[in-house]
């Protein structure tokens, strides 16, 4: 009786704590979401929204040309930042983690992520000034005379792989080098005293335990970068259009929120894909 | 000095900065008696035009700026009522705003109509059954704007310059889709007034050519940079607006109505029918229709525009009279054309084909 009343009282003690995250993500994450996702069941009309559940909105998405592609834009643009950024900051966290003396480490990643402390639309106009025709890179080329004519560097998708990856290699940095300083030193040595050279202790020791610190910053990125639409906007010239875009016209120019929900669920579906396949690497184990 | 010396120092000034700055806020919050909540375009968010109104009636004016009529009813559908006093919105516009019941009467003899352009006061656009809903307060044209050193400006002078091959890769649209489609109207030798469903498939084919030959599709601040920059050498659905804040520095920029005449934008002001201030928000129009406010907001730092207020020219310095080239208003205003005004089937539809024009 009494086992089961400090039961009772620790189980109470375990919702109070849990509770406060529990209403939390009940208030501004479940609700929203239900609210969301009935809404993208209904649909405008004319100038009105007509509140009778259809599902003409995914329909729409998948017959219109312009929407769908919206998709494949983020899904090609997402993937491929995610793949460079990766492959850029792998070999930066390793420097930073194994080349550069401990008393330094801290300088060294405070200089990997000082581009973080400016703003994100400035950082996306300084790109697009870099890139221009009258840029750095083009008069730094025509300078030289390696170039005759300016390079289109701007307005393209070029641009807008640049100004993610410029952004994301530092916040994959920072998940690569957190998870490299946790490994032992004597895993090396043990594949060293087992005949391992360099390349094969990488490939068959610290690549497979750096890699859920490569997921969760992949994983991060991909999520950051399918949602965002500002670089896109601002690097791409528009001459392409990401899904997150096709979203903010939907609002900001036909007010038409079940369409603009209906492509947010289409845009969480995609990231719920992503999840799915980075779990395995992403699953919080116990100590 | 000792690290705890310093250190009690420190919080010593950060507590009397913060005391200071808590006092400060409280006397701000006390100097302005009343508040006035203003949903607008971006010329309105310059203090050069809005701090004298405040320190004239002793008022704090909240600024919400937007772009787009879509923008501005998607914001006044999140909104409860009461929430807006005065909106700015498109001209051609304002009945869609009358019909949503959110748009109150203001004293037509409250305003200065009589010293308005007579194009200018549009009195089928802001008014209904007789009664004032609104005053157009600002105009200009999108044309195109171009710079003057690197193309021919002989070559402006036809409106199929926007479509044609000449400057492949130098060219921006301005991404709005009503005047660049009331553009492409007048190109193809119709009234913008007249642009039905059955002008579309002829609009989009050479939406489909113009996106072929232009670099980039951009919005107002991107335009202007790109523009200046020399990005690109021609802007299609620039002009004064675009221009004219830029004169004194990029004297090598330029903007002209072709021969086919131009798309007319012109911006209205309104009281909200909800509002808790209409008096207040009265007199904010008055203020922005006065003279000086027509002169202030003409040359607002956002975008220069022309004022509809004739009187206002007394306002402004000769200079920028001709950056506005006031004087060739006469002649423009015969050119050019209002924005198309389609039924929501149309705006779908000419939505639809900017979108898909930017996809391709």
């Amino acid at each position: 009786m009494t086992t089961a009343t400090l039961e009772d009282r620790e189980r109470r003690k375990a919702w109070g704590f849990v509770a406060p995250a529990f209403i939390w993500t009940l208030a501004f994450f479940v609700v929203p979401f239900v609210y969301m996702v009935a809404m993208s069941l209904w649909s405008r009309q004319g100038r009105d929204i007509v509140r009778a559940w259809n599902l003409d909105n995914y329909a729409r998405f998948l017959t219109e040309g312009a929407l769908l592609k919206g998709l494949t834009n983020s899904l090609e643009i997402t993937l491929t930042v995610t793949a460079l950024s990766v492959l850029l900051a792998y070999p930066l966290a390793w420097i930073i983690a194994e080349r550069v003396p401990k008393r330094w480490q801290r300088m060294a990643l405070i200089l990997a992520i000082l581009p973080f402390w400016t703003s994100y639309v400035v950082r996306s106009y300084s790109w697009l000034l870099v890139l221009s025709k009258g840029g750095v890179i083009n008069q730094a080329l025509l300078g030289i005379g390696l170039i005759s004519e300016p390079l289109e560097l701007a307005s393209n998708r070029t641009a807008t792989v640049i100004g993610f990856v410029h952004f994301f290699v530092m916040l994959l940095t920072l998940t690569i080098y957190s998870n490299l300083i946790q490994l032992s030193p004597n895993y090396r040595r043990a594949a060293a005293d087992l005949g391992a050279n360099g390349f094969q202790t990488f490939r068959h020791v610290i690549l497979p335990l750096t890699l859920p610190g490569i997921m969760t910053g992949a994983f991060l990125t991909f999520v950051l970068c399918i949602g965002d639409y500002i670089t896109p906007q601002i690097l791409g010239g528009n001459n392409e259009l990401v899904l997150p875009q096709i979203i903010m016209l939907q609002i900001g120019r036909r007010a038409d929120f079940p369409m603009a929900a209906a492509l947010s669920i289409i845009l969480m579906l995609a990231v719920t894909v992503a999840y799915i396949a980075c779990a395995r690497w992403l699953k919080i184990e116990r100590a | 000095m000792t690290r705890s010396s310093a250190g009690s120092t420190a919080h010593r000034l950060f507590s009397t900065t913060a005391a200071v700055a808590f006092v400060a806020l409280l006397a701000g919050q006390a100097a302005a008696a009343e508040e006035l909540n203003a949903l607008v375009w971006c010329d309105h968010t310059d203090p050069a035009l809005i701090e004298p109104f405040e320190k004239a009636n002793d008022v704090k004016v909240n600024l919400k700026e937007y772009e787009g009529t879509g923008a501005g009813i998607s914001i006044l559908e999140q909104s409860r009522p009461g929430d807006w006093d005065v909106m700015v919105i498109d001209a051609v516009d304002v009945h869609r705003v009358i019909d949503m019941g959110l748009l109150g009467e203001m004293p037509a003899d409250a305003l200065p109509s009589a010293d308005l352009f007579p194009e200018l006061r549009m009195e089928a656009n802001n008014t209904k059954d007789g009664k004032t809903y609104a005053v157009t307060e600002k105009f200009g044209y999108n044309t195109i704007s171009y710079d003057k050193t690197k193309v021919d400006p002989k070559d402006m002078e036809d409106l199929s310059v926007i479509w044609s091959d000449k400057y492949k890769g130098r060219i921006a649209l301005y991404d709005y889709y009503l005047p660049m489609i009331g553009l492409v109207q007048l190109g193809l030798g119709k009234k913008t007034a007249e642009l039905s469903e059955a002008d579309m498939p002829a609009i989009e084919e050479k939406l489909s050519a113009m996106k072929a030959v232009s670099k980039q599709v951009s919005d107002v601040i991107s335009s202007q940079t790109a523009l200046a920059t020399g990005e690109v050498d021609i802007l299609v659905g620039g002009g004064e607006w675009i221009t004219a804040s830029l004169a004194k520095d990029k004297p090598n920029l330029d903007w002209i109505v072709p021969k086919q005449g131009a798309v007319r934008w012109a911006q209205s002001i309104a009281v909200m029918k909800d509002s808790a201030k209409p008096d207040l928000a009265l007199k904010f129009v008055q203020y922005i229709m006065s003279p000086e406010g027509q002169a202030r907001l003409a040359t607002s730092s956002c975008y220069w525009g022309m004022p509809t207020n004739q009187k206002a020219g007394e306002h402004l310095a000769p200079e920028q009279k001709q950056a506005l080239r006031w004087d060739d208003q006469a002649g423009y205003l015969q050119n050019t054309q209002l924005y198309p005004v389609p039924s929501a089937e149309l705006d779908q539809k000419m939505q639809d084909a900017w979108t898909n024009m930017m996809q391709q």
